[in-house]
């Protein structure tokens, strides 16, 4: 099978800088059990996290109470409406937001307390494709390994093989980004993600605004990545085809809540169940967003209007 | 990879980054040159046209090192503006790589960038006037630029924390505050031409003191051992603000991920 990275580091936790009192310090094979069998990929435990908007306007409540728990070389996706909360559970895992209350860990590092040795084990890919825009891919590309320590020459290499496997020719990266498509864009920012070989890989709608073939390419890559590296990925979509084929479990956040959660096949059964709709993915979205998916991109216009 | 190599690394992330970017950008670099070399050629030339010597030298090394200063504070000021104009301020933020590291970076990048620009200047104005160096310390002026560059960086540190935390207006801050450095620090003129209470403030500003010693190394060649009374503030400023900055940016990035700040607006 085709390797698209190198396996230069081991798939195991790295060393906190100030391990956790009840965890001992990962050594070889001993950790590597401990990793695999009982350690979460990630872990998170009533998770709140409000953001005020004005003085005399109540604080807006992104995320309420969140918990669940992804096992290593899972996919699990998070579906729910905009405004539902996801991003914010991306970005607090992602180091970018403190938490009002709870706690996350990633492979058992406490993303407070072990922000460090959590920053090296994670990356993340955001709906828009934020670089240096007058910048190369390649340049981008290779700023970003050096800030994941990773040899600008290995960046590189790692970079053109991502790149080309995601279907953008080496020719082509040695030119402005901004002359790129938005879609190559976005592939330029999966290559960035996956240089630094994430052991989890936060997704918060990778394939928005991609053609038919680039989402198909990237879904598929990510396949590839699950399969061959063992990352775990969380992943964001409003595509519930690419839920269904991606995920092997769904959790579905409504106004900040995580409502319900479980494998496509359990989610499809359970509305067709309790709801008596089709069993279908479109189904289980609309019973327990309460909207269907015309409204919720209703919402995303009159929000993009404000 | 030891703790110490892995920093450095990313710390050569910044330099490299803004280097590309200074090549990227090399038709607005060579606009703001030319800008530069024309506003200090202009303003050096009213001493000239005062047939003034002296006015002439203290005209020009006004010009000449507070573009230094303000290359420097202008990098270091608006690092985080421009990350969050182009959308990457998260990606560094989650980036594994200490604040110092990334601070680091940022300034050495500064530092060279603003030599390379003052030394054109430099070697642009002397040619222009003929001037004669002879008399002038050179070892003082670059050691006040050293000790100047040391207390910008504090306070350019502080200054970043303005985008950071003030979304839409902090870029706008960090401007009036140079706008006011400028004012109060002696650049065109002696600060004892200020209101008093203006006076107090210049003394606060590191601008000042670098000012008058290099004046005093290049017109009088005065040695740095004549001048402790400019170097010693120097030293204090630079021991204080470089671990404030670096902490008050600790501070700021804790605020704004509390508040959800770090995500792009624009």
């Amino acid at each position: 099978m085709t390797t698209l990275l190198d396996p230069r580091e081991p798939r195991l936790a790295p060393e906190p800088e100030s391990p956790r009192e009840h965890q001992p310090k990962p050594k070889a094979g001993m950790v590597l059990a401990v990793t695999d069998t009982v350690v979460p990929a990630l872990l998170v435990e009533h998770v709140t996290k409000r953001f005020v908007v004005g003085r005399r306007k109540k604080p807006v409540l992104a995320v309420n109470d969140v918990s669940l728990r992804i096992e290593r070389g899972e996919v699990y996706g998070v579906l729910g409406a905009n405004g539902g909360g996801k991003s914010t559970l991306i970005r607090l895992v992602s180091t970018l937001l403190t938490l009002d209350s709870g706690r996350v860990e990633v492979f058992g590092f406490d993303i407070e307390r072990d922000e460090m040795a959590v920053k090296r084990l994670i990356n993340r890919v955001s709906v828009d494709a934020a670089f240096f825009k007058k910048l190369s891919p390649l340049e981008n590309l290779v700023y970003a390994a050096r800030l994941y320590g990773v040899d600008a020459g290995h960046g590189r290499r790692d970079s053109i093989r991502i790149l080309a496997r995601l279907g953008i020719a080496e020719k082509r990266l040695s030119r402005p980004l901004e002359q790129m498509s938005r879609g190559m864009q976005q592939k330029v920012a999966i290559a960035r993600a996956l240089m630094t070989s994430p052991t989890l890989l936060l997704l918060d709608e990778p394939t928005t605004g991609l053609d038919p073939r680039s989402k198909l390419d990237v879904q598929t890559f990510i396949e590839e990545m699950r399969d061959d590296h063992d990352t775990t990925v969380l992943l964001t979509t409003h595509d519930l085809a690419e839920a269904e084929r991606l995920c092997d479990r769904i959790g579905i956040l409504n106004d900040g809540r995580l409502v319900t959660e479980g494998t496509p096949t359990e989610l499809k059964a359970q509305v067709a169940r309790e709801h008596g709709r089709p069993r279908t993915l479109e189904s289980v979205f609309m019973s327990y967003t309460g909207r269907s998916l015309d409204e919720d991109a209703e919402a995303d216009e009159d929000a993009d209007d404000e | 990879m030891t703790v110490m190599t892995r920093e450095l690394k990313a710390s050569y992330a910044f330099v490299a980054r803004n280097w590309h970017l200074t090549k990227r950008y090399w038709g607005w670099e060579a606009a703001f040159l030319v800008y530069a070399v024309a506003g200090a050629l202009s303003i050096t030339l009213i001493g000239k046209d005062q047939g003034d010597d002296r006015l002439l030298f203290y005209l020009m090394i006004g010009a000449i090192f507070w573009n230094y200063l303000s290359v420097l504070f202008q990098i270091l000021a608006e690092q985080i503006a421009w990350e969050r104009w182009e959308g990457t301020l998260e990606y560094t933020m989650m980036a594994p790589v200490r604040r110092v590291s990334q601070l680091l970076g940022s300034t050495f990048y500064a530092v060279v960038y603003g030599l390379v620009h003052t030394a054109v200047i430099l070697v642009t104005l002397a040619l222009f006037f003929g001037l004669d160096l002879s008399r002038a310390d050179f070892a003082t002026a670059g050691l006040f630029m050293l000790l100047g560059s040391l207390s910008f960086i504090g306070i350019g540190m502080m200054a970043a924390i303005l985008p950071l935390i003030y979304v839409e207006r902090g870029a706008q801050m960090t401007f009036v505050l140079q706008s006011l450095l400028l004012l109060i620090s002696g650049v065109y003129y002696s600060i004892e031409v200020l209101p008093d209470w203006m006076q107090t403030l210049s003394r606060l500003s590191p601008a000042t003191y670098v000012l008058d010693g290099v004046r005093r190394g290049l017109i009088d060649g005065a040695a740095p051992a004549s001048q402790f009374h400019n170097v010693w503030p120097l030293v204090a400023m630079a021991v204080v603000l470089i671990p404030l900055g670096v902490w008050m940016f600790g501070r700021a990035e804790r605020y704004a991920k509390r508040t959800g700040k770090l995500k792009r607006v624009g």
